[in-house]
């Protein structure tokens, strides 16, 4: 087997590795080598240094058992797992916040976007109990904004009224009588950072509600607030066809690639690359394609059917085509070996904002006000660099699956009512209740260079799908899913029987012209609260509680703070979630007692490790059909 | 004479003593002063991995070294007294012949001069720098038969914890 075949399944990748050795490029995966081993401590959590008395490591094996201020390994790696959390969910709040205070000003016609959803705008409004009648849509968004601006600036003991408004009212409940219902998503975070310094909390039970508390902030203040108010800015996304992988890069045009998390940004790119088009074939180029990397990626592949080029591990790659002109970066999961590959290249690194800048690249500041301005001269900077492309260099991995995108809840419930008008999640309840479809698993999160690269998700999603579990998808499990060409009418062929005959019935019902995909690609990773969403209908419907239906959520390769807190939400909302990949608390026997079997008696959920994707396939299925007796089905 | 054994179940690679064993051999002999001296110093063990097991490897000052044989400036000698393997870099010339022969591993380069460099057991210590910064204490540096008495009391206490039930 050659070494690139042991780091990835994907053909591209494959392909790409041997060229970035020979171009003398450095790769994620050479750099993993080069850190093995690893700190046992580090994986272990228990390692502390939150105070500079240390760094204090707690030896599994003997002495010493305490840190110096007296901490256990219980305890550090409790408050290590905490701080994990907070810093996802600041990721996912500090995201959202952006998102609410472009809306705001937009709507204040101060900057220059414009409110393209406006059935989600009304939607939205009405669930925060916001009077809609007779108000225009700048004022009723400016209203919603200042709901989110007031769980911002709440001072009070009152819950975040993001969460009050779209969370199930069976949830809030038992999250009230925890003690953990978020009240200001800014105060949980600085609070879990004070709740974790030196010589504060030392019970380890009160400080994974703690991270409780954090992930319901970072669903409500992160996920949810993030998703809504991007769909009032951009539009709810509809289904769209598109392509992935990165073939979708053309050698004959400029090529620019998106890569971050954050749409304000990237919407204003794939606009200006339309519109500077002509520009480029006056350069010699056939057009201008821009393809995503990472969630702002999926944000306009959800919205525009922008192509995307890859996931995570495969970001530093795409340059190593030789054919990217432009690799514009906002937030979050971009290495900062982007300069250093780019140096071998013509490729252009541009850095956007002001918490992001990599030393090597070109930063362009970015700001709301001028924002059509910053997008243009992003797209001019990419068409000069096109003139310094290398040919020699070129060589684009011909390899790209066709894929199916923007699977909203509103579209699959749009979907479904071409089926039932009147009462659309019926058909979808009635053929989980005749065990046509077994239950549902969402897969999300992250590439992760300690595996194969879309190996776990696409072993496990593609076991699941065979025993009839309709899989949606998020994030850069999306991405791999949608290279593995499981996101097709065709791939519904490789479905059970069961969950087949539902697909083909609701595709062709709904006009698709052939199956929906077996896998359903609902977004980015903030978008995960559209799975949240589509959950909580259904337990509306059935009147059950979340915990009690079955569905399973799985990140099979997760590397980022934001799966630790996303996952911790998900289990917080009553959901059986799979890890991949093995996170850093085995030093703890308590710590790891609480998160994979005590967490099941308060809030309905736990996490479930399991590294072997098949094993884990099997386990989330025993999973579903315990689920399924639970509601005598 | 003590010898440096590894017990292979206790090593989670933290690399500890390869920081520790460079901070020994540094011209300050602190770790944050010998950041930031022009030479970095070089560590003289190196932790491998090979499949689920970590491995802190440096020179086993074995009774015929083949080092010494090959080397041709007598920069590589057999302290009678003790059977170490020392070296005075002095006469080193670079050669690598010690490099070939030596069956683990355990020589390296230097990070500035053309020599090779190796494990010295710490001659101005009470114990050498990688056995105080092993957290495991998966190194330790103790008499071959006390080591294996302990193996042997291991082995013991397994068995009979497996022969007997409880």
């Amino acid at each position: 087997m050659k070494k690139w075949e042991k780091v990835t399944i994907d053909p591209s990748a494959r392909g790409l590795l041997p060229k970035a050795q020979a171009d003398g490029v450095e790769t994620v995966w050479d750099r993993y080598e080069a850190q093995q081993p690893q700190c046992g401590f580090g994986q272990l959590g228990l390692c502390c240094r939150n105070c500079v008395q240390g760094p204090c490591r707690i030896n599994p094996f003997g002495e010493p058992h305490r840190g110096i201020c007296g901490a256990t390994a219980d305890l550090i790696v409790a408050r290590n797992l905490v701080r994990g959390v907070a810093g996802g969910t600041a990721s996912h709040v500090d995201h959202a916040f952006d998102a609410v205070e472009a809306l705001y000003q937009a709507a204040s016609g101060k900057i220059p976007y414009e409110i393209k959803g406006e059935a989600k705008l009304a939607a939205v409004a009405r669930k925060l109990g916001l009077q809609t009648e007779g108000k225009e849509k700048n004022q009723l968004a400016c209203e919603v904004a200042e709901v989110a601006f007031r769980d911002f600036a709440n001072h009070t003991r009152t819950p975040m009224r993001w969460l009050t408004a779209t969370a199930p009212a069976e949830r809030v409940e038992i999250w009230e009588k925890l003690g953990i219902l978020p009240r200001n998503p800014d105060r949980e975070i600085r609070e879990a950072i004070h709740q974790t310094a030196m010589g504060m909390d030392a019970d380890p039970v009160n400080l994974l509600l703690a991270a409780a508390k954090l992930g319901l902030a970072d669903g409500y203040g992160g996920l949810h607030l993030a998703t809504d108010i991007q769909d009032i800015l951009f539009g709810t996304p509809m289904p769209v066809e598109t392509e992935a992988n990165m073939g979708v890069l053309k050698e004959d045009h400029v090529n620019i690639v998106i890569h971050g998390h954050v749409p304000l940004l990237s919407e204003k790119v794939v606009e200006w690359a339309e519109k500077l088009k002509e520009e480029a074939r006056a350069a010699g180029a056939a057009g201008i394609q821009v393809a995503g990397i990472c969630c702002t990626g999926n944000e306009v592949l959800m919205r525009r059917g922008v192509p995307p080029a890859g996931s995570y591990l495969s970001q530093e790659l795409a340059i190593v085509t030789g054919a990217v002109d432009a690799m514009v970066v906002d937030v979050q999961c971009i290495m900062p070996s982007l300069a250093n590959v780019a140096a071998c290249y013509h490729t252009k690194i541009i850095t956007t904002m002001p918490i992001v800048k990599i030393p090597g690249a070109e930063h362009v500041p970015f700001a709301l006000a001028t924002a059509d301005k910053d997008a243009e001269n992003i797209v001019r900077i990419a068409l000069e660099a096109y003139h310094r492309r290398d040919p020699a260099k070129v060589a684009i991995p011909q390899v790209k699956s066709k894929m199916w995108g923007g699977f909203s809840v509103e579209a699959i419930l749009g979907a479904l009512r071409a089926i039932n008008a009147e009462d659309p999640l019926k058909p979808l309840v009635d053929n989980i209740a005749i065990g046509n479809i077994l239950g549902a698993v969402a897969t999300v999160g992250c590439n992760n260079a300690k595996v194969v690269q879309d190996r776990a998700h696409v072993e496990l999603v593609k076991a699941l799908i065979k025993e009839n579990v309709l899989v949606v998808t998020t994030g850069c499990s999306a991405h791999a899913l949608a290279k593995a060409g499981l996101m097709t009418p065709e791939a519904a062929n490789s479905a059970g029987p069961g969950l087949r005959a539902v697909l083909s019935a609701v595709g062709q019902a709904a006009g698709l012209g052939g199956p929906l995909p077996p896998v359903l690609h609902m977004g980015s990773c903030v978008d995960n609260s559209r799975v949240a969403d589509l959950v909580s209908a259904l337990a509306a419907y059935l009147k059950a509680p979340v915990k009690d239906l079955p569905v399973a959520a799985s990140a099979p390769e997760l590397q980022h703070e934001k799966a630790l807190s996303i996952g911790t939400w998900a289990v917080a909302l009553g959901i059986f979630t799979h890890l991949g990949v093995v996170p850093p608390v085995l030093g703890s026997a308590q710590v790891v007692k609480l998160l994979t079997a005590d967490l099941e008696g308060l809030v309905g959920g736990k996490f479930y490790v399991e590294t072997d994707p098949l094993k884990a396939a099997e386990g989330i299925i025993a999973h579903l059909r315990a689920q399924r007796r639970k509601l005598d089905l | 004479m003590q010898q440096i054994l590894i017990d292979l179940d206790k090593c989670l690679g933290c690399r500890s003593c390869e920081l520790s064993c460079a901070v020994a051999h540094s011209a300050s002999r602190n770790l944050f002063d010998a950041l930031a001296e022009a030479v970095p110093p070089r560590a003289r063990v190196a932790v491998e991995r090979s499949g689920e097991t970590n491995f802190p490897i440096q020179c086993r000052h074995c009774s015929d070294p083949q080092c010494v044989k090959a080397c041709m400036t007598g920069a590589l000698t057999q302290d009678p007294r003790q059977g170490l393997v020392v070296q005075d870099t002095l006469k080193c010339v670079g050669c690598w012949m010690c490099v070939m022969v030596c069956p683990f591993g355990a020589i390296v380069q230097d990070n500035s001069r053309r020599v090779a460099l190796k494990c010295d057991r710490c001659p101005n210590r009470t114990e050498p720098a990688c056995v105080e910064a092993c957290p495991t204490k998966a190194i330790t540096c103790q008499e071959v038969e006390e080591y294996s008495k302990e193996k042997r009391q291991a082995f013991l206490q397994r068995f009979t914890c497996e022969e007997v039930p409880a």
